[in-house]
């Protein structure tokens, strides 16, 4: 997938249309399921990493770091394997376009 | 997810435009804003984060009414270090003022009935609530009718379960402080499906904790009903034989037929077991009112539920989560998997109410941690994607695992998770 950047953007703009359309809410849905450990919306209640804000590449780098083992953990190695690259880009894109604290919905 | 990879320019802007067409038509961009009424039946794991999402989730549009019978919100997980004296009551129990902000209206009321055709529950002081989707969230209860030596309030008050939070977990936490230095603690384990499969296991280790620190002379007898331990097997058999050598003995295959309350004493196929402390862990099914309100349960006991919706498939316009379901394959009862049932029902519900299809890709995840001794813990996670071809949630293969060993770091993340998913239903 690392092609001249305009076209990875069109790409991207495809994607996430197409997922779109099959389901407007599938980024917040599939966020959610990480909401029970780094809290709603990823606004962490203390002793788990904040999600909300963070920028989109480096909550990608990381998913895709515990996936290839090369970051060290104790369980979202095992986590992150049971999403498509599809789906971790869907969630990033989420948490990172939420307000850390307070703000908004 | 979309079944298209290979679609082009004209797949893309047929996309756009049904986006956009859809957020006309209902009014706004990105969210369809859902309305209608609620009810949520029981404000455990499940039916607080139901309540909660509905709400957020349709920003309001629909009104929510959760019905809970008791004052507070009282955690299971984690109800164990309470039994072994590492918290205290207060530390598992939160209230649903919190719930308050999301326009959420808490009932504290028994529901009697459901009328499924009129879209009615009937409540013990409240009288008549009608609804036009129900979500039921009840939880398990206990089959004591195949216990007849327990099946009866007088035994039940000497014989506790502990298997719901609460005075029960108190209880249990007096007699085992009352037990003296020498004593056998029994714990008898139904066969599987039961609430948490490894729940009975962390039990065990810590009241073997507990024993260890204060009451080095004493015993943990685990009796399971099952052919072996149900969930962590590796990691508990290495704790139960290495840590609470000499504490802990478990025996397979022990499944209790009755229970002489009187003279505390576990009645086996061959065998009678005389205890200091009895703990039994009856069988369950689907709590009382998902049990007789007329949807289908497979095996008699759990509600047979549609994976894209959490829809009962006997029942229109009601749901059901957590404990009380059939589940599907591999998927443990558990708070976090009630958790996720509710917002895979939120999700759904938010746009049915406005009039949008439900998902069709529908993703749970599971996590359990359980506490070894004060401060280390193990874990199971799995991750579950709905599978058109079976129309079930179906576990992701090459995902989730245990942890290597007990650790404490793990120790770390297990109350951060429980105090996450406190906050994730009920601020
Ligand atoms: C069962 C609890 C749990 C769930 C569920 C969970 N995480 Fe994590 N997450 C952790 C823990 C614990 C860590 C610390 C690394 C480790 O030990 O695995 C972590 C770390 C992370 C980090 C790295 C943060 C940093 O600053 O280094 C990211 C990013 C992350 N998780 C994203 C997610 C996403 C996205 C999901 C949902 C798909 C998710 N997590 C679901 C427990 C969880």
């Amino acid at each position: 997938m690392r092609r001249i950047a305009p076209l990875a953007g069109v790409l991207a703009l495809l994607l996430s249309a197409a997922a779109q359309a099959a389901d407007p809410h599938l980024a917040r849905n599939l966020a959610a399921t990480c909401a029970n450990c780094h809290g709603t919306d990823g606004r962490s209640a203390g002793g788990m990493a904040v999600l909300a804000g963070e920028p989109k590449d480096k909550l990608l780098a990381s998913l895709k770091a515990f996936r290839s083992g090369d970051k060290p953990a104790t369980i979202m190695h095992q986590i992150s394997k049971g999403y498509t690259d599809e789906q971790l880009d869907l969630i990033a894109g989420y948490f990172a376009a939420i307000k850390p604290a307070g703000g908004a919905k | 997810m979309s079944q298209h990879t290979d679609f082009g320019r004209r797949g893309f802007i047929q996309g756009a435009l049904g986006v956009s067409a859809m957020a006309a038509l209902y009014g706004c961009a990105g969210a369809g804003k859902g309305k209608g009424h609620v009810v949520v039946v029981g404000g455990g794991f499940g039916g607080a984060t139901a309540a909660k999402y509905i709400s957020m989730w349709s920003n309001g549009g629909i009104k929510v009414t959760l019905v809970e019978r008791n004052a507070a919100f009282v955690s299971c997980p984690i109800s164990n270090l309470v039994l072994a004296g590492e918290k205290q009551l207060s530390d598992i129990t939160i209230g649903y003022e919190g719930l308050a902000k999301y326009g959420i209206k808490v009932v504290q009321d028994e529901v009697l009935a459901v009328d499924a055709d009129k879209r009615v529950i009937r409540l013990a002081k409240g009288g008549d609530l009608a609804y036009d989707r129900l979500v039921l969230s009840p939880g398990v209860d206990f089959m004591y009718d195949t216990l007849p030596g327990l099946n009866s309030a007088a035994a039940q008050q000497d014989i506790l379960h502990a298997w719901k939070a609460g005075p029960q977990t108190v209880a249990l936490r007096r007699q085992l402080e009352a037990m003296p230095d020498g004593g056998v603690y029994a714990l008898t384990i139904p066969k599987a499906p039961y609430r948490c499969p490894p729940g009975p296991y962390e039990r065990a280790c810590m009241v073997a904790h507990y024993f260890k620190t204060k009451k080095p002379k004493s015993k943990v007898l685990v009796l399971d009903a099952n052919e072996e331990i149900v969930s962590k097997k590796g990691l508990f058999t290495k704790v139960f034989n290495e840590q609470y050598k000499g504490i802990i003995e478990y025996r397979p295959q022990s499944e209790l037929r009755d229970v002489d309350a009187k003279n505390r004493t576990a009645i086996l196929e061959f065998d009678k077991v005389k205890a200091d402390v009895l703990n039994v862990v009856p069988a369950q099914r689907a709590g009382d009112i998902a049990a007789r309100s007329g949807l289908k349960l497979v095996n008699g006991r759990w509600v047979e539920i549609d994976w894209l919706t959490m829809g009962s498939t006997s029942t229109p316009n009601i749901h059901v989560l957590g404990d009380a379901i059939f589940p599907a394959p591999t998927m443990p009862k558990s708070g976090h998997m009630a958790n996720q049932h509710a917002k895979l029902a939120a999700a759904a519900i938010v746009n049915l109410q406005a009039g949008l299809p439900p998902s069709d890709a529908p993703l749970v995840m599971n996590t359990c941690y359980s506490f070894v001794d004060a401060k280390n813990v193990i874990h199971v996670a799995s991750v579950h994607a709905y599978d058109p071809a079976t129309k079930l949630v179906q576990p992701v293969k090459g995902a989730g695992g245990v942890s290597a060993a007990p650790n404490e770091l793990e120790g770390q993340f297990g109350l951060a998770w429980a105090k996450n998913i406190w906050a994730d239903m009920l601020t």
